[in-house]
């Protein structure tokens, strides 16, 4: 069996790296700063890997730690976010994908980090609960609780509550959503 | 993964649009100073293997 160098994969988790960076920072010279950062991270500590583990996993949280503690140092300055915060969400739901798509985009960049974080974790890149969980070093119960917080963020933010409501017993909110509905629906 | 998990419709627009967003940013090229750095970063280790240890 041989016995490759992790640093010789590095370039493959490139650019999941990236991608996770850019959900992170919701901005690409910021990310792309959060991933050269990490790459010398990762190459100078690259004895503290665990060999057999998973790479990708152990990148991410070199590059979220790096990210919260580079956050915490500027307190919050308001980034730069690629002008996402200039466009507003649109009124209705919609068929069109990339209207909704720009819809996604605003309300994702809106979640507070550690939501984002959690959804692009467990939703797009495939972590189990448990192993975002050790990699944000949290409870388990933290990650799902900060998923099931971001989808409903989301889902208000972009008005997709609406096949909820069948779901809903109380009259008066069945009141209101089914006006949201009809003054939502084209 | 393995689990299914069965949500409302609302549900799954939030998943798929994740995983489109995540994946748009996946097929991004890689800059090349990323490529320069992962060279410069072998180039310094070799010199430091093949130069002499740091003498005690």
């Amino acid at each position: 069996m041989s016995n490759p160098d992790p640093r010789d994969e590095l370039v493959d988790h490139l650019p999941a790296m990236r991608a996770f960076a850019m959900s992170l920072t919701r901005n690409s010279a910021t990310a792309d700063d959060m991933v050269q950062d990490t790459l010398v991270k990762a190459w100078t500590n690259i004895d503290k890997f665990e060999v057999g583990t998973n790479l990708r996993a152990w990148l991410f949280t070199i590059l979220r730690n790096t990210y919260y503690s580079s956050r915490r140092k500027a307190k919050r300055e308001v980034a730069d976010v690629d002008g996402v915060f200039t466009e507003s969400l649109s009124q209705k739901p919609d068929h069109d994908g990339r209207l909704q798509m720009a819809d996604f985009r605003t309300a994702f960049a809106q979640l507070p980090d550690e939501q984002r974080e959690a959804l692009i974790l467990v939703g797009a890149s495939g972590f189990a609960y448990e192993e975002a969980a050790n990699m944000c070093n949290v409870a388990v119960g933290t990650i799902k609780s900060r998923v099931n917080r971001g989808r409903a963020k989301l889902a208000e933010l972009m008005h997709l509550n609406d096949d909820e409501a069948m779901e809903l017993t109380d009259d008066a909110t069945m009141a209101v959503v089914a006006a949201r509905v009809n003054g939502a629906l084209r | 993964m393995g689990q299914n998990d069965k949500r409302p419709r609302g549900g799954d627009t939030i998943n798929a649009n994740l995983k489109r967003v995540y994946d748009e940013a996946l097929q991004e090229d890689i800059p090349d100073r990323f490529k320069d750095l992962l060279a410069q970063l072998k180039a310094q280790d070799s010199e430091k293997e093949s130069g002499g240890e740091t003498s005690k």
